[in-house]
């Protein structure tokens, strides 16, 4: 295949529709008899009570926050491992410091005390 | 060029002349023949997934000392047909406070993103979809349509349970991306390459497993987080939460979920094997003795990769029937205390000795010693503080008062 991206784009195209024709196919072999109960919330036989769109925890918010921070940075370091092998000494070790500062980002987080469930 | 030594692209080449012939120029037939190769691949993998249903309900009966499914065809191999069947012909009751678009669209998504990683499964040196240049790193980008697919589902639902559940897959899912990231990062700094058939073929001589023990133990940990298998599958816990997120699915709806889920354990093991235990090669030479030559042929190859991906997706499954649930709070805390520390100074001991050591001929020897050495200290670290814990905890705690009995 000369173009990979070529080959990505049609395999996304292919993967999605691949897990369509089943439920193509279950929309034409199965029943539809939907009634309020069937269709009813499902909790355990209980009546939902108030809104179920409920409001969460903000100690989630701040875990997604602290991934970002990982998460932009590591697209940072696959240039870095990528390139390992041409680099440096030097340059090895200031990707090292370069961690060692999200370390420490991580440590300051840590200490104020933002990594525990309470 | 024959059909047993390179049988994808003898297949390729004759369907293209094929086109030709039928008068389609190259652009167009390239495409055809690219599209009925991503068809029978996706259709393999699909295979593969009927296929673990079966083992996967054999292997948990076993671990639970029961026969598991037994009564279609021989040992019940035919039990995930009849399980499918009954999925299609299953009623699909979307409630009715959901909103609909998006409740379809999630397990279509989930299963899409796990089909997407066998787009750079190297299956054989010469089966495989394609082979990016930035393999490892698209293996991370499709993992995070599954994050979205589960939020996705547990926010559509309109269901308490399902938000609960799908609030917590995500909290672990992108936590435990980090220490994967940086375990998909040490293989790359050894073989020099992010394509993943590089990488396989870097290990050619040595498996990366030696160079890197505590690699492969943190990107095994951060994957069956990332699967939300047991013991980090609070997503689902069933006495709390019912199903977690996929509580309102039936019918296909669920069976995708469902297949998903084993297929991206699976394709994970297969990961496993091709980062750390030389994917389908990795004979350490053997293959290059003119007796054991066969053992590069593709077919031979595809064997090997299925056998080291069934073991990693036995290992996958041998710890999830082994070990209880554990709650969120501890598994968080896990993580960021934990795995990430412990991940970036590897990635650092790594980065350093593989600078340091590799024109010397105590490569080897130096990354295996720092290794173990790193996992002695971390042992000794932990095992400090939870002495300090324990001593703490005993002073605080209230005396026992014996009573006598009558």
């Amino acid at each position: 295949m000369q173009n990979e991206w070529l080959y990505i784009g049609l395999f996304i195209v292919i993967g999605v529709i691949v897990p369509i024709v089943p439920l193509i196919a279950s929309h034409f072999l199965a029943p539809h008899k939907p009634n309020p109960i069937k269709q009813s919330t499902y909790e355990c036989g209980i009546e939902t009570v108030g809104e179920s769109w409920v409001q969460f925890k903000s100690q989630y918010y701040i875990f997604a926050l602290v991934f970002l921070v990982f998460d932009v940075e590591t697209v940072f370091l696959f240039p870095w491992a990528l390139a390992m092998g041409n680099l440096p000494l030097f340059a090895v070790i200031e990707g090292i410091i370069f961690i060692l500062i999200l370390l420490a980002g991580l440590t300051f987080t840590w200490r104020k005390g933002l990594l525990e469930w309470a | 060029m024959t059909f047993w030594n390179d049988p994808i692209n003898f297949i390729a080449g004759w369907l293209r002349s094929v086109f030709t012939d039928w008068g389609l120029t190259d652009g167009p037939a390239n495409v055809i023949t690219s599209l009925i190769g991503i068809v029978v691949m996706i259709l393999f993998a699909m295979l593969i997934a009927i296929a673990l249903v079966w083992v996967e309900r054999k292997v948990v009966a076993r671990f639970q000392d029961r026969l598991g499914p037994n009564r279609i065809g021989p040992f019940g191999i035919f039990q995930p047909f009849a399980d499918i069947v009954k999925l299609i012909i299953k009623e699909d009751i979307t409630p009715a406070g959901a909103d609909k678009a998006v409740f379809n669209m999630a397990p279509v998504m989930s299963l899409a993103s796990v089909i997407l990683i066998w787009a750079i499964v190297p299956l054989a040196s010469k089966i495989y979809g394609v082979d990016i240049n930035v393999g490892v790193l698209y293996l991370v980008a499709v993992g995070s349509f599954g994050t979205l697919s589960v939020i996705m589902a547990g926010w559509a639902s309109n269901n308490k349970y399902a938000l609960i559940g799908a609030f917590r897959m995500v909290a672990t899912m992108i936590s435990y991306e980090i220490p994967m990231v940086v375990a998909l990062l040490i293989p790359t700094i050894i073989a020099g390459t992010m394509s993943v058939k590089g990488i396989t073929e870097a290990q050619s001589n040595l498996w990366f497993v030696v160079l890197s023990p505590l690699g492969l133990l943190l990107f095994m940990i951060s994957a069956i987080a990332e699967l939300g298998r047991s013991p980090f599958d609070l997503n689902e816990a069933e006495s709390e939460i019912v199903a977690g997120f996929h509580i309102e699915y039936t019918g296909m709806k669920f069976g995708l979920f469902y297949a998903g889920e084993l297929l991206h354990a699976f394709t994970f093991g297969g990961f496993m094997a091709v980062l750390f235990f030389g994917g389908y090669g990795g004979f350490f030479g053997l293959e290059k003795l003119s007796a054991f030559t066969w053992l590069s042929n593709p077919f031979i190859e595809l064997v090997v990769f299925l056998v080291k991906a069934l073991i990693g997706y036995w290992i996958i499954m041998w710890v999830k029937y082994s070990m209880p649930r554990i709650r969120i709070d501890h598994m968080l805390t896990f993580n960021w205390k934990f795995l990430t520390p412990l991940a970036f100074v590897l990635l650092m001991v790594t980065a350093l000795f593989d600078k340091i050591l590799a024109p010397t001929q105590f490569y080897v020897l130096g990354m295996f010693f720092s290794n173990i050495s790193l996992a002695w200290i971390v042992i000794e670290i932990l095992r400090r503080i939870s002495k300090r814990e324990r001593i703490e905890h005993e002073r605080n705690a209230e005396p026992v008062i014996q009573v006598a009995h009558p």
